[in-house]
């Protein structure tokens, strides 16, 4: 785990200071809300639908019990009790004052964390493999690198007022679990011919209303090039990215009109200077920070109790059949807390929920709890002997619902519910769709299916790589959703494609259940995922489910 | 052409009058300034290619990005490739810059700023001030990063 020192406390109490001197002087006038608005949302602080809104960082999704106890206390204390988590690793708190937010802030620092650059058009908070440092398939731990670029990019002079906000993931296993194609650069941890550790980097990925898969600029980069290399990019980026049409200003736009070549050669041009700039300090302090990442001491015990649960009780099998991930240390199990009940909101959790996973990340997790993209909750390193003993108190807890990967385990943004700029509503459909899942009582045996859903075209809710992806939109006042097919984020990723015209609210969860019945007629057997099986049949089987009366038609 | 007097300057130790008396020639495309004169000011837009201006570093003494925006970062990186590509002189950040951007200024290797007498009465000079610290608490300066100033910068 990172742990800050002297310089990193100093510099979040600081931006504390300095937001809070910012607030003052908007109240007094010397700042209008338009010179305002970027130095609140650089700190995290939107404008939502019924209030203000912030945002807060998780760095690559790694929390302590302490932080996620505090995280606790601001629910309760000035929010309504509970928080959001969102797709980038962040928590939401959608109902705080202006005037506490100076406050809020301070709470946060106090136990190293922060709301810095969540928003904004600068480099936001960089995301990670949730399952970093403990899944048995990893080539390296990718949260290093992340909190290097952290450093590298909270504050920086050059990139805070960018064209367009700036999103960079990383991953260090080649199962992408963190969608690295989907953002404006991907880094993925690689070694070469010799051996030495390095990164594929893609630029220009990104979903909202003109999704792209990104484009491999750099097929591997040692690692010291990194930081001189991502400054390049950006460098490139914030001199030629365009400012006359905010839907034309990701990065993603800029490769795509000027053609990776030659964006690739700018970048190249940049990189020969930007390289004399850094001496040898960063490698030092990414060697610090490795050393913080370190594998905890694991426990060497017998695993005999696990064994003897999963014989016993068919409850905590099927828990363990879906919310368990293999860890590097064999007796060791990664857990995943699914915050998708059936029928709650996906990613909420209440301050006495977050209690419940501090507590039992101390006792039985070595500390350290994770927040996933997917909006779930993680327990990363716990020992085979103890799972029963957390199952047993997430079940106390309502938080031992057992559907990770299943059709109800759905990504959903916040949508009408809570965003000024959604166009429908998310949350009501994914809820109804779960409880449908709970209904039918066949989520098991249907499989991996990743449902997602957005509220208007920005994609907060990852639709594009959704299996089945949903996009509520507006027309003439009602609303109205777009479903499309065979999207996929990780490694493979594939943009889904759009089955065909769009459906009522009420009509939503008939459509995905005809999607998923064509799929359990056409699967090869019960091993074929939904994906796989739309990749072999394509889109024709699923176009006639949705559509019987123009199938039908078609047919005459 | 124009006059450089009319706004106030800002620097670590707070308002001043512009004491560039001289005029300011306006950057045009590297042909057009073949007779640039010994210790020149120049007027530049945050979109001038940094690599043209090279060859007239040596006659040039302050060059002035403007900022048509507070939202425009674009100035910064100007600023800082001028100074990785070796200008040493004066480099003056003009027009709708914010004392919260100060520090970023100052840390891309601008040595001042220029801003107008309206923006300075609603932000006076302690809120510059505020963040004249601006070599305390900065990542790049962690992370050994070299900083290349002029004359009235640090030369670290």
């Amino acid at each position: 785990m990172y742990r800050y020192d002297g310089f990193d406390r100093e510099f979040v109490h600081a931006r504390v200071a300095q937001f809070r001197q910012q607030v003052e002087r908007r109240i007094k006038g010397s700042l209008t809300e338009e010179e305002f608005k970027p130095l609140r949302l650089m700190n995290g602080l939107y404008l939502q639908l019924h209030a203000y809104m912030l945002r807060v960082a998780i760095p690559y999704g790694t929390l302590q019990s302490r932080q996620m106890r505090q995280l606790a206390y601001i629910a309760e204390r000035w929010d309504k009790g509970y928080g959001h988590f969102t797709t980038r690793q962040n928590i939401q708190f959608n109902w705080p004052r202006l005037k506490d937010v100076p406050d809020i802030l301070d709470a946060l620092a106090d136990v190293e964390m922060h709301a810095i650059q969540t928003s904004g058009n600068c480099v936001r908070n960089v995301t990670a493999d949730h399952f970093a440092g403990a899944a048995d398939d990893e080539i390296a731990d990718p949260r290093p690198t992340a909190e290097l670029l952290r450093q590298w990019s909270t504050d920086h002079p050059e990139f805070a007022f960018l064209p367009r906000k700036f999103k960079i993931a990383v991953s260090g296993s080649p199962i992408d679990r963190a969608v690295t194609r989907a953002h404006d650069i991907g880094l993925r941890m690689i070694r070469n011919v010799v051996g030495e550790p390095g990164y594929e980097v893609c630029v220009g990925g990104g979903l909202g209303r003109t999704p792209m898969i990104g484009s491999v600029i750099r097929d591997f980069l040692p690692e010291a090039d990194l930081l001189p290399y991502i400054e390049s990019i950006l460098q490139v980026y914030n001199a030629i990215g365009r400012r006359d049409n905010i839907y034309k200003a990701r990065i993603k736009i800029t490769v795509s009109e000027h053609g990776i070549e030659a964006f690739r050669e700018s970048v190249e041009q940049r990189f020969r200077i930007q390289r004399e700039t850094f001496a040898g300090e960063h490698q030092a302090l990414l060697a610090r920070i490795g050393a913080m990442f370190a594998a905890p001491v694991w426990i060497e015990a017998p695993t005999g109790a696990f064994d003897a649960a999963l014989a016993r009780d068919p409850v905590f099998r099927s828990f363990v059949d879906t919310n368990l991930h293999p860890h590097r240390n064999p007796d060791y199990a990664i857990v995943t807390i699914s915050l998708k009940a059936h029928g709650a909101t996906p990613g909420d959790a209440t301050a006495e929920q977050m209690r419940v996973i501090a507590g039992l990340a101390e006792r039985y997790g070595h500390d350290e709890i994770r927040i996933s993209h997917e909006q779930n909750c993680i327990l990363p390193h716990v020992h085979k002997r103890d799972v029963p003993a957390v199952h047993a108190a997430l079940r106390e807890a309502g938080l031992a619902t057992a559907n990770v990967g299943l059709a109800s385990d759905i990504i959903a943004c916040p949508g009408m519910d809570y965003c000024n700029l959604a166009t429908a509503r998310s949350i009501p459909i994914a809820q109804d769709i779960a409880t449908r899942m709970k209904e039918r009582g066949d989520e098991r045996h249907i499989g991996d299916l990743k449902i997602k859903i957005s509220g208007c075209i920005n994609a907060c809710g990852h639709h594009h790589v959704g299996h089945i992806g949903i996009l509520g939109l507006d027309r003439a006042g009602v609303e109205n959703y777009q479903i499309t097919l065979g999207g996929d984020g990780t490694e493979t990723a594939a943009l889904g494609e759009r089955a065909g015209p769009g459906f009522a609210a009420d009509d939503v969860v008939p459509a995905v259940e005809r999607l998923i019945d064509t799929y359990l007629e056409l699967r090869s057997d019960d091993d074929e995922a939904f994906l796989a099986t739309y990749r072999r049949v394509g889109m024709r089987p699923f176009k006639a489910a949705l559509y019987p009366d123009t199938a039908a038609a078609a047919g005459r | 052409m124009g006059r450089g007097n009319c706004g106030i300057l800002v620097r670590d130790t707070g308002f001043q009058d512009d004491d560039w008396r001289a005029d300011f020639v306006r950057w045009s495309g590297e042909d057009g300034h073949c007779a640039l004169p010994d210790g020149a000011a120049l007027d530049v837009e945050n979109t001038a290619p940094a690599e043209d201006i090279v060859p007239f570093f040596g006659r040039i003494a302050l060059i002035r990005i403007a900022f048509p925006s507070h939202m425009d970062g674009r100035g910064f990186s100007l600023a800082r490739h001028l100074r990785l590509l070796g200008y040493r002189g004066r480099l003056r950040a003009a027009g709708r810059i914010l004392a919260d951007q100060y520090a970023m200024a100052r840390r891309s290797g601008f040595d001042e700023v220029e801003i107008d007498p309206a923006l300075a009465e609603r932000q006076p000079e302690e809120q510059w001030l505020f963040r004249a610290d601006w070599r305390t608490h900065d990542y790049q300066e962690r992370l050994g990063r070299r900083r290349y100033h002029g004359a009235h910068g640090a030369q670290d």
